[in-house]
C-alpha cells in the first residue's frame, strides 16, 4: 500500500491497528492500571420490582475501609442523560428490575470486595411485577409514566381501510423475535479518575464517547470542559456499547470522586449477560391485502417491542423497526402503529439492526406465507411488488436510487442455485430423515440516522497536518472491529494522494476530538467518512490556495509544504461538519418524508437441513448478496457481512435468553450459546455497486444490514424443508420438535 | 479475621524466560499471567473456559488459563501471544495472514485465536477447512463470522515463509 494509493478506496488495505491486535500489544481496559487505583462493584436489586426499605452491611468485614456510594452521594443528576431521563444511576426508594443498580462499593482487594458484595442485606417489599410484552400493553399494571408506553409511532400512507373489501386476498399473520445478547467478547469496563479540582476522566470500551461525556456533566453537574471521556480499545460492541458505558462509566466516577482515588469497574461475563441491555424482544402483526394480480394493495401492521425498565434508546429502536416494517415493496396503502412498552426487565438497548431484524423478520416471512396462499412462488410474488425508482414508501419517500431488486433477486437465487436445489430437495426429501431447503430474504436497510437525526446531530470532523507531513484523523467515531481506523486512512489517503502509511487515527478523547456523533447506525463510513473526505480536500485546499503545492504533487512536495506552512501560518488544520444533501424533507410529527439518505439493498439465501430425529436445524450454506454503493475495503465490508451474517444465524437457532422472574437465567456462555467455528455454514458474500454520491467515493452503510435477513431466510428454508411454517426465533429444537410432532 | 491464605512458590517457564512467582494455590494461571507477569495479551472472556480468549500454550497443548490453578503450574512451560512474533520482531506467518486476510476486527479474541491456529499447524500443517474447524471451535469469536480466520490460516499453511512455530 505504498504508491499505488491512487484507487485506495476499493482496496483492501491491511487493518490499521492489525498488528498491535495479533502481537498482544493492543491495550484493552482491562490491561490499564494505575498507581493506587480501586476496584469497584455494583450491588443489585435481587427483585424485579419493589420497595426498597433497609441496606445494611452485614459479617466481619471493615466495612469502614470499604468506599460506599447511594443514590445519596450524587453530585449532580441522579439519572442518565440519553432521550427521557428516567433511568437512575442508582435508584432509592423503588426498584424496577431485577440487578438494578442500588449501591457501589470499592476497595483495593477484589476478593475481599466480593466478599463484600455478597454480605450487603437488602430489604425489599416486592410489588407487582410486569414481566411481558402482552401484560404491558394489557396494562396488568402500570409500571411506566401512565400507560407503559414509552414511545408510540403511527405511519399512515394512503387509505388502508378502503383497501379490504376490493383485495382478493387478506392474510393474516402474527411474528415474534427473543431478546439476544450482543455478547462483545470483551465485557464492558471502565476506569475513572474524579475529584472536585480537575473534574472527571474516564477510559473504557465504548461506542460513544461524546454520549457518556454527556452523562457525566448532568451526573456529576460539571462544566464540559471538567469531563473528559478516552476510548481505549474496544473488543466489540454490536450496539451493546453505545448507551450502556454512561452507566458503568458513572459509576467508577462516582466512587473515584468520594474515594480520592482511581476506580476500574469491570464485569465478569455473567453480571455483564444478567445486567447489561439486550435486543428488544418484539411482536409484528401482519394483515395484507393483495389483488388477483398478486399486486400488494395494503399493508397494515402492528410492531410492538419490549423496552424493559427504562426507556434507554427504545424510542429510536422503535422508529427503525417501525420504518422497516414495510420492507422494499411498494404499497399504495400503508398503516403502521407501534409502540415501545415498559417491562419489570434490565432496560433493552441498542443492538446491531436497531428494530430492523425484528421487523424485517416479521415481514420477510409474512411474504412467504402470502405468496403460498395466492399461488405464487415467494421469488414471483415478491418481484411484482418491489419497489421501483420513482415510487414511494411506507413514509412517502420518494426512491431517488437507481436500484433494481428483481435482477438482485435473480442474481442471489442464481448465485445459490436455488431453483435447482428447491428440486433437487423436494425429491429427495421424500425418502429421507434429513430434510432441506432453501429459502431467502429480500430486504434494504437504511445508513445514518433517522429523519432529522443527522442534521441534528451536526457531526465535525478534524484533519491535521504536522510540519513533518503526517497526516492525523480527528474524530469520535470509534473503532470497535469494524474498521473505522482503516477505512478513514483510506479516504483521508486517497484524497490527499498521499500514502497509505502517512495518515494516523488520533485516539477518540472528548478533549482532543470533536464531536462526530455515535459510532451506530451503520453511519460510520457514509456520513463520517465522508466529512473525512471533506475534511481532507479542504486541508488540501488550504496548501494549494496558499501557494505552497501544485496539483500533482508527491508525498514529499505535501511534507515540504506541511514545513513550509507551520513556518509561515502555524498549525495546519481542517474541519468539516455535516450539511444534509440538498432537497432532504423529513416531517417528525407526521412520520412522513426522506427516512434516510440512502439504503443497502440485499438479498440473502439460506440453505438448510432439519435432522428428523434431533430436530437440530443446521444452516448448510449462505449467500450474501448486497448492494452497498462502493466498497472501500472488500476484505473489512466483507468481514462486517460475515460477521452480521454468523450473528443473524446466532439469533434464529442458537441463542435463547431464558427468562424467569424478570431476570436472565442463562446468563453464561455455557448455556447461552452462540455459534462456534463448527457451527457457521460457509458464507458466500457479494457486493454490487452503485455509487451514492453523497458517501465518500460512493458508499453507503453496511454494518447492520447483515442482521437483518438471515433470520427470515433460514425459517423460510426450514418451511421449505419441512411444510411447516413457524414464526418465531430463537427457533430452539424443542420448538421444532413440537411443531414438527404437530404435523405427523 | 484474618483474609490472608499463604501463597506457594512456583517455578515456570513463560516465553523461554525462567522465573518463580508468588501465588495462591488456587489462583487462575490468567491472573498470574496477566497481573504478575504483566501478559495481557492473555484475555478474559468468560471465566468458564468457554470462549478460548484467555489461551495459553501449556506445556505444548492449548489451554484456558481460566481453568488452571496456579497449583498445577510448578515446572511448566507456557507460551503466550507475546512469545511468538520472530525474533528480530516480525510478525509469523499466523499472525501476518490474519492481518492481511482479516482475521482479526476488535482483536478481543485474536491472541487466543492465533495461538489456537499455530497450535494446529504444529499438529498439522495442511489441515482440510473441516479441520480448520475442529481446530479452532474452542475459541469464540463474535465479529468476523469466522470465514476470514478460516482464510487466513489456509494462506499460512500455503505461505513459503520460513518461520518456526514455538516448541514446548
Amino acid at each position: 500500500m505504498n504508491d499505488a494509493d491512487k484507487n485506495l478506496m476499493g482496496a483492501s488495505a491491511p487493518r490499521k491497528e492489525g498488528r498491535k491486535k495479533v502481537t498482544g500489544a493492543a491495550l484493552y481496559i482491562d490491561d490499564i492500571s494505575f498507581p493506587g487505583m480501586l476496584y469497584g462493584v455494583t450491588v443489585r436489586s435481587p427483585l424485579a420490582r419493589g420497595r426498597v426499605n433497609n441496606i445494611s452491611f452485614t459479617g466481619d468485614l471493615p466495612w469502614d475501609e470499604i468506599t460506599k456510594v447511594t443514590a445519596e452521594d450524587i453530585p449532580g443528576e441522579n439519572y442518565v442523560a440519553l432521550i427521557l431521563n428516567d433511568q437512575p444511576y442508582l435508584a432509592k426508594d423503588i426498584v424496577n428490575h431485577p440487578e438494578e443498580p442500588l449501591l457501589l462499593l470499592a476497595h483495593e482487594n477484589e476478593y475481599l470486595l466480593e466478599k463484600a458484595r455478597r454480605s450487603v442485606r437488602i430489604e425489599i417489599e416486592e410489588l407487582p411485577a410486569v414481566l411481558n410484552l402482552e401484560d404491558s400493553l394489557n396494562r396488568k399494571h402500570v409500571i411506566w409514566g401512565s400507560d407503559n408506553v414509552f414511545k408510540s409511532f403511527l405511519v399512515n400512507k394512503g387509505d388502508v381501510d378502503q383497501a379490504w373489501s376490493r383485495a382478493a386476498f387478506v392474510i393474516e399473520g402474527t411474528y415474534e423475535t427473543g431478546a439476544q445478547e450482543q455478547l462483545y467478547i470483551e465485557n464492558n469496563g471502565v476506569i475513572a479518575v474524579a475529584n472536585e479540582r480537575d473534574g472527571v476522566t474516564v477510559w473504557g470500551s465504548m461506542q460513544c464517547p461524546y454520549y457518556v461525556h454527556k452523562a457525566l456533566v448532568k451526573l456529576f453537574n460539571l462544566p464540559e470542559e471538567k469531563v473528559r471521556v478516552i476510548q481505549t480499545e474496544t473488543g466489540g460492541g454490536f450496539g451493546g456499547k453505545e448507551e450502556y458505558p454512561s452507566l458503568i462509566a458513572g459509576h467508577a466516577a462516582l466512587l473515584a470522586w468520594k474515594s480520592g482515588r482511581p476506580v476500574k469497574v469491570i464485569y465478569d461475563r455473567a453480571e455483564d449477560m444478567v445486567a447489561t441491555t439486550k435486543r428488544h424482544p418484539s411482536r409484528t402483526q401482519h394483515r395484507t391485502a393483495v389483488d388477483a394480480n398478486g399486486k400488494l394493495l395494503a399493508m397494515e401492521i402492528g410492531f410492538v417491542i419490549d423496552g424493559g425498565a427504562y426507556c434507554t434508546l427504545s424510542p429510536v429502536v422503535l422508529s427503525r423497526g417501525t420504518i422497516h416494517a414495510a420492507g422494499p415493496y411498494y404499497s399504495p396503502n400503508v398503516r403502521i402503529r407501534s409502540s415501545a412498552v415498559a417491562t419489570n426487565t434490565p432496560p433493552q438497548g441498542a443492538f446491531r439492526g436497531f428494530g430492523a431484524p425484528q421487523s424485517i423478520f416479521a415481514l420477510e416471512r409474512h411474504f412467504d406465507r402470502v405468496a403460498k396462499t395466492i399461488g405464487l412462488s415467494p421469488e414471483e410474488f415478491r418481484r411484482r411488488n418491489f419497489i421501483r425508482r420513482g415510487e414511494t414508501t411506507a413514509t412517502n419517500q420518494v426512491i431517488q436510487e437507481e436500484v433494481d431488486l428483481s435482477a438482485l433477486l435473480d442474481r442471489a437465487l442464481n448465485l445459490s442455485n436455488y431453483y435447482e436445489k428447491r428440486e433437487r430437495f423436494e425429491k429427495e426429501n421424500s425418502h429421507s430423515k434429513i430434510k432441506k431447503g432453501v429459502g431467502f430474504a429480500s430486504f434494504m436497510h437504511g445508513a445514518g440516522f433517522t429523519g432529522s437525526g443527522e442534521v441534528y446531530l451536526a457531526s465535525v470532523v478534524g484533519l491535521e497536518a504536522s510540519a513533518d507531513g503526517l497526516v492525523r484523523v480527528l474524530s469520535a467515531s470509534t473503532e470497535i472491529g469494524q474498521g473505522t481506523n482503516t477505512i478513514f486512512c483510506q479516504i483521508a489517503a486517497e484524497t490527499l494522494d498521499l500514502p497509505y502509511e502517512s495518515i494516523e487515527i488520533t485516539q477518540p478523547d472528548t478533549s482532543v476530538v470533536p464531536n462526530s456523533g455515535p459510532t451506530v447506525a451503520s453511519r460510520t463510513c457514509m456520513i463520517v467518512g465522508k466529512l473525512v473526505e471533506s475534511a481532507a480536500l479542504s486541508l488540501k485546499q488550504t496548501l494549494i490556495g496558499s501557494g505552497l503545492l501544485r496539483e500533482g504533487y508527491s508525498p514529499a512536495e505535501f511534507k515540504q509544504a506541511c514545513a513550509d506552512f507551520h513556518k509561515r501560518f502555524g498549525p495546519l488544520r481542517a474541519t468539516s461538519k455535516y450539511q444534509p444533501p440538498e432537497n432532504v424533507f423529513w416531517d417528525d410529527e407526521k412520520y412522513q418524508g426522506d427516512a434516510y439518505g440512502a439504503y443497502a439493498w440485499a438479498v440473502y439465501v439460506a440453505e438448510v437441513s432439519v435432522d428428523m430425529y434431533t430436530y437440530e436445524a443446521r444452516v448448510e450454506d449462505f449467500v450474501a448478496l448486497q448492494e452497498v454503493g462502493k466498497v472501500i475495503n472488500p476484505v473489512l465490508a466483507a468481514g462486517q457481512i460475515e460477521g452480521g451474517v454468523a450473528q443473524a444465524i446466532g439469533f434464529t437457532l442458537f441463542e435463547n435468553v431464558v427468562w424467569q422472574d424478570g431476570r436472565m437465567v442463562n446468563n453464561q456462555m455455557t448455556n447461552y450459546i452462540i455459534p462456534t467455528a463448527a457451527d457457521i455454514p460457509p458464507i458466500h458474500v457479494y457486493f454490487e455497486e452503485n455509487p451514492y454520491p453523497f458517501g465518500p467515493a460512493g458508499a453507503k452503510g453496511i454494518g447492520e444490514l447483515p442482521m437483518d435477513g438471515g433470520a427470515p431466510a433460514i425459517l423460510n428454508a426450514i418451511e421449505n424443508a419441512t411444510g411447516i411454517s413457524f414464526t418465531q426465533v430463537p427457533l430452539m429444537p424443542e420448538m421444532l420438535m413440537n411443531g414438527l410432532g404437530r404435523s405427523e | 479475621m484474618d483474609y490472608s491464605i499463604t501463597p506457594i512458590a512456583v517455578s515456570l517457564t513463560v516465553n523461554g524466560q525462567s522465573q518463580t512467582v508468588e501465588a495462591f494455590p488456587m489462583e487462575r494461571l490468567l491472573d498470574v499471567l496477566r497481573e504478575q507477569l504483566r501478559l495481557t495479551g492473555v484475555k478474559e472472556g468468560c471465566g468458564e473456559g468457554e470462549c478460548g480468549a484467555c489461551t495459553v500454550v501449556f506445556n505444548g497443548e492449548i489451554v484456558n488459563s481460566c481453568l488452571i490453578p496456579m497449583a498445577q503450574v510448578d515446572g511448566s512451560e507456557i507460551t503466550t501471544i507475546e512469545g511468538v512474533a520472530l525474533a528480530d520482531g516480525q510478525l509469523n506467518r499466523v499472525q501476518q495472514a490474519f492481518v492481511e486476510f482479516g482475521g482479526a476486527q476488535c482483536g478481543i479474541c485474536t491472541p487466543g485465536m492465533v495461538l489456537a491456529a499455530m497450535n494446529l499447524l504444529e499438529r498439522n500443517p495442511h489441515p482440510s477447512e473441516s479441520e480448520i474447524r475442529d481446530g479452532l471451535a474452542g475459541n469464540l469469536c463474535r465479529c468476523t463470522g469466522y470465514m476470514k480466520i478460516f482464510e487466513a490460516v489456509l494462506h499460512a499453511c500455503e505461505s513459503q515463509k520460513e518461520d518456526t512455530l514455538p516448541q514446548n
